[in-house]
């Protein structure tokens, strides 16, 4: 009885002290709703946020490269499916014997084998060893075939870049390859897209347009686990091939250049002189860009590097020459803009001419006679032009030649080795070399010898300048969203003048024609220095100027001894150069041809530019009906 | 004695069925289809081995409680000092003879079972304690004597159970004794007063912890001070909790847990997968299922007649309450990571034998309601 009554003392006590835990209970489990209600309520937009952070990851494809059509649309640069090996390790059951299926099957080389394992540790055993970066089709069949005994092996196809006219377009467009750690941080565009495998321009067009070509990654989203493993595919996300672009050259004539300069290094450019397209851009030799693509051999490189007439250099624009007798038409011309001479002017060549004790030479040893401006152009007479320069000032010149682009970039941005080249003067010796002009230097200058060197393309847009009747035009190698008509484009050009004074480069539009009728007599009249490779067709027919530009002074005896092309060593022959514009009666298109140590101009040169004219004026027709693409604006 | 064991023995096998609690029953029931569900959601949608083991538990343990309940909650009372003298040589066998598994010792292998000693002792403090509760004259609570004791009954397993080491579980046993303590009357001076010496002492008894128990509070404080390391986990549970939302995102269609950023998805973290899939509403729903249970073991603590009964449904009640308390604080970023499972829907076999124990006897405890113990 008693341990009942303290029985109830008891109870009470634990009652009174549950009563009390439970109202702290009450409390707790409030707080804990709380807290799941700020978790799940309040921030639940916070949370599913970072769980879709955590399960989704996004693989980004390489992207596809725009098309580079020519101006005739046909693809210059393009995209071809490859086809590729890949081993996803987490698949495979025997690695070692997988790989010696493989080497078998594909001529593995024992260093490639090295590399593949060297990969397989690196990475992570879900992500894919690209074993073959491209794999003939024969090979990929062979691949299939045997696909039963390649567990773990995967035949992609994919897209590369692809360059169909292979050395053609090389020292245009340049080339793709695998980007290397800097490329890939200095440029935000490639930054952003890279992705391995993916391959941005090196050179050329293909480098200056890279956020135009390169185009916008394919987005896979997947769905992964806590380790990084791929679950399931939530996405795929397509991407934009980058921009197509189009030029304004034509295949044809690119590959006739090509033909012409076989064998020989060069460069021949043509434009058209009202619209400033480049219709031809070639630099001789070249080499397949196609090479560059997976890695380029060792052996082939050094092939290329080694090369002594220098496939790397694009000689267009960045190979540097002595105009020679090409300057000729500019230093008439700026003689007759400053009334130093007018085209009666006379001077009689002996052969040779003394200035203060040194002996200036004219290419003919037994001299022109008495020569007009005319026949001094026509015969390339030396003497005459030393005597006009030296009348005219190298100052005088200088400016001249200055306004029809020698001395300056013609297509600008576009190629990184572009070369601006260099017209001396007087403050321009002073700055540079800090010495007094020497007026010998003025009339070596005069036949385009000396301190002065030009850029094929520049000596190209100097002759259209002077084709168009003494026009500016800007040379561009991208077709714009409207190209204009011919009619068009020389109505834009005298609407120009009145805009901006310095469209026109002349005082006096008869000097102009002066020069070319002079050059026009150069080539089509007997005596002219190119005249054997004249067209007497008028269709076809064309004035230019011979130039044969000296690499190293020529020494008395050698002038003795005269010798034959042959017989001088390869560095130390001549360049063979020659600038022509045509049809003369209806000018359309400038050129400009070089070839390296090839001897003279009228020999070396001169005959190419025959041959490019029957082609060029017969696409001509073909050329004005082009019609306008869907094109983008770059 | 006669006439109590006459009324003891008057009560028929259809009468106990009868006298049984069928809200409790039906609640544990209930919470036992969930625990399976949820644990066939681990499984990734399939019936795999912690669904199969979980499920094989539940078949096994379900059943027992069924058969303690049927037994006279006087046997309970006998036996348990000898019980917890039982789990204290458990205990023992285990610091010496135990399975290591990730740097602690805590486990015996029964070869169909492995046993962790230190989750019975979680119930069989409660009923020593209880018992000597019940038995001690109520002036005698306060006395030096008596606190001695009791304190030393709390401490022995708490020690064995701190040197395994398992500090979450030793945390659990020292307050499911204190309990007991604070029903059987100790005064409430005796509390604060202790109260205030563990908080003073505390950067003392920091000192004394492993590092790894250091860095567990140091990342409780700032998850994000090493997000992939010791903060992942409760960065990753708490990141399932709020992504779950309102409704949740279905039923094994949580990310989290399936995509396996989630960790101890079986045990610890269970109810942050159940959370995830089901939201705000089903978690509410689970905790009130709980609640449903713990009121309705101070339900039955309250209409029993004897002391022992009402001061172990009381104590009972109250540490399924801290264990679920503990268990959500953990996982909703409230406390430290400590390990502690969530009563019924965790996996591991000895949680659910001792609570499920415990179940059985507080419905041996409502069979009997009207019998006093003496």
């Amino acid at each position: 009885m008693i341990n009942e009554n303290s029985g109830i003392r008891k109870s009470d006590v634990i009652n009174r002290r549950m009563f009390i835990i439970s109202a702290a209970k009450i409390v707790i489990l409030v707080g804990i709703v709380a807290r799941l209600f700020s978790l799940q309520i309040n921030e639940n937009k916070k949370y599913l946020t970072l769980s879709d952070k955590n399960r989704i990851r996004e693989w980004k494809l390489p992207p596809t490269r725009g098309n580079i059509v020519d101006y005739f649309g046909n693809i210059i640069a393009g995209n071809l499916k490859v086809y590729q090996l890949h081993i996803i390790p987490e698949q495979v059951e025997n690695f070692n014997y997988l790989l010696l299926r493989l080497k078998t099957l594909l001529n593995l080389s024992e260093k490639k084998i090295q590399k593949i394992i060297k990969l397989k540790n690196k990475l992570k055993p879900w992500d894919s060893i690209i074993v073959s970066e491209n794999l003939s089709w024969s090979q990929f069949l062979k691949v299939n075939n045997f696909l039963y005994d390649l567990v773990g092996v995967k035949p992609v196809m994919t897209i590369s870049r692809n360059y169909p006219f292979s050395d053609v377009y090389t020292h245009v467009l340049g080339y793709v390859s695998q980007p290397n750690q800097e490329e890939i941080i200095e440029n935000e565009i490639v930054k952003e897209r890279f992705v391995p495998g993916m391959k941005i321009g090196k050179l050329g067009l293909e480098k200056t347009l890279e956020k135009y070509l390169i185009g916008t990654n394919a987005i896979q989203r997947y769905e992964v686990n806590a380790y990084g493993k791929r679950i399931n595919q939530l996405e795929y996300q397509k991407g934009l091939q980058g921009s197509k672009i189009r030029l304004t050259l034509d295949t044809e004539v690119q590959k006739l250049s090509a033909k012409l300069l076989d064998n020989k290094a060069g460069s021949i450019s043509v434009m058209d002189i009202f619209t400033g397209d480049i219709i031809a851009m070639y630099s001789s030799p070249s080499y397949d860009p196609n090479l560059f693509l997976f890695g380029i051999s060792h052996d082939e490189w050094e092939l290329i590097r080694n090369n002594p007439l220098k496939p790397l250099i694009n000689k267009t624009l960045s190979g540097l020459y002595s105009p020679g007798s090409t300057i000729k038409p500019i230093v008439a011309l700026s003689a007759l803009e400053n009334n130093i001479i007018n085209p009666n002017f006379k001077v009689k060549c002996t052969g040779k001419t003394e200035l203060y004790g040194q002996t200036f030479h004219c290419w003919k040893e037994k001299g022109h006679g008495f020569v007009s401006l005319r026949n001094a152009m026509k015969q390339s007479c030396d003497t005459y032009f030393y005597e006009v320069a030296r009348l005219l000032g190298v100052d005088r010149l200088n400016i001249t030649a200055k306004k029809f682009g020698l001395g300056k970039k013609v297509l600008g941005d576009y190629f990184d080795n572009e070369k601006q080249g260099l017209f001396p003067n007087t403050s321009w010796k002073r700055n540079n070399l800090e010495r007094g002009w020497v007026l010998g230097e003025t009339l070596i200058t005069g036949i385009g010898q000396g301190y002065t060197q030009t850029t094929p393309l520049q000596l190209c847009l100097m002759t259209a300048q002077i084709a168009n009747g003494g026009y500016k035009i800007k040379p561009k190698i991208i077709v714009n969203n409207n190209p204009l008509t011919i009619e068009e484009a020389k109505k834009a050009m005298e609407l120009q003048l009145f805009k901006s004074p310095n469209a026109k480069l002349f005082n006096d539009q008869k000097n102009i024609k002066i020069v070319q009728e002079a050059m026009f007599s150069s080539t089509n009249e007997k005596y002219g220095t190119s005249y054997s490779s004249r067209i007497d067709d008028p269709k076809y027919q064309f004035a230019g100027k011979t130039g044969t530009a000296q690499v190293k002074r020529i020494s008395k005896r050698e002038r003795e001894l005269d010798l034959k092309l042959e017989e001088i060593p390869y560095n130390d022959r001549d360049h063979a150069l020659y600038v022509a514009y045509g049809p003369y009666k209806k000018p359309r298109y400038a050129l400009s041809i070089i070839v390296e140590h090839g001897g003279s101009g009228s020999k070396a040169a001169a005959p190419m530019a025959k041959e490019l004219f029957k082609l060029i004026i017969d696409r001509n027709e073909m050329r004005n009906k082009q019609s306008n693409f869907e094109e983008v604006d770059v | 004695m006669i006439q109590r064991d006459r009324l003891n023995s008057d009560l028929s096998f259809i009468q106990k069925v009868k006298e049984l609690d069928y809200v409790l029953l039906i609640s544990i029931l209930i919470l036992s289809f969930v625990s399976l569900t949820v644990m066939y959601s681990t499984d990734g949608g399939e019936i795999l081995y912690h669904t199969k083991s979980h499920f094989s538990k539940l078949a096994i343990f379900f059943p027992l409680m069924i058969i303690i309940a049927f037994f006279n909650i006087k046997y309970w009372h006998t036996f348990a000092y000898l019980f917890y003298l039982i789990i204290i040589l458990l205990l023992v066998w285990v610091s010496f003879f135990g399975i290591k598994s990730s740097g602690s010792q805590r486990w015996m292998d029964l070869y169909f079972f492995v046993l962790q000693p230190s989750e019975l002792m979680k119930i069989s403090l409660i009923l020593c304690l209880a018992k000597y509760y019940h038995r001690i004259k109520i002036e005698n609570v306060n006395s030096f004597m008596a606190i001695i004791f009791v304190l030393t009954i709390i401490l022995i397993p708490t020690i064995f159970v701190v040197s395994q080491p398992d500090l979450g579980t030793s945390v659990l046993i020292a307050l499911s004794g204190l309990i007991v303590l604070w029903l059987g009357g100790v005064r409430v001076k005796y509390f604060i007063f202790s109260l205030i010496t563990f908080l003073i002492s505390l950067p003392f008894i920091i000192s004394f912890l492993k590092p790894y128990q250091k860095l567990r509070i140091l990342t409780f404080l700032d998850p994000d001070r090493d997000p992939l390391g010791a903060g992942y986990q409760i960065i990753q549970s708490k990141i399932a909790i709020g992504s779950g939302g309102l409704d949740g995102k279905g039923f094994l269609k949580g990310t989290q847990s399936y995509l396996d950023f989630l960790p101890e998805k079986h045990t610890d973290f269970i109810f942050t997968l159940f959370s995830e899939e089901f939201g705000f509403i089903g978690s509410i729903g689970l905790l009130i299922l709980y609640v449903i249970i713990i009121i309705r073991i101070i339900h039955i603590g309250s209409i029993s007649r004897s002391n022992f009964s009402k001061l172990f449904c009381f104590g009972f009640a109250f540490s399924i309450f801290i264990y679920i308390v503990v268990n959500l604080s953990m996982v909703l970023g409230l406390l430290p990571i400590v390990g502690s499972p969530l009563p019924i829907m965790s996996y591991g076999g000895s949680s659910m034998l001792a609570t499920m124990i415990g179940f059985g006897i507080v419905l041996s405890a409502k069979v009997n309601h009207k019998q006093t113990i003496a």
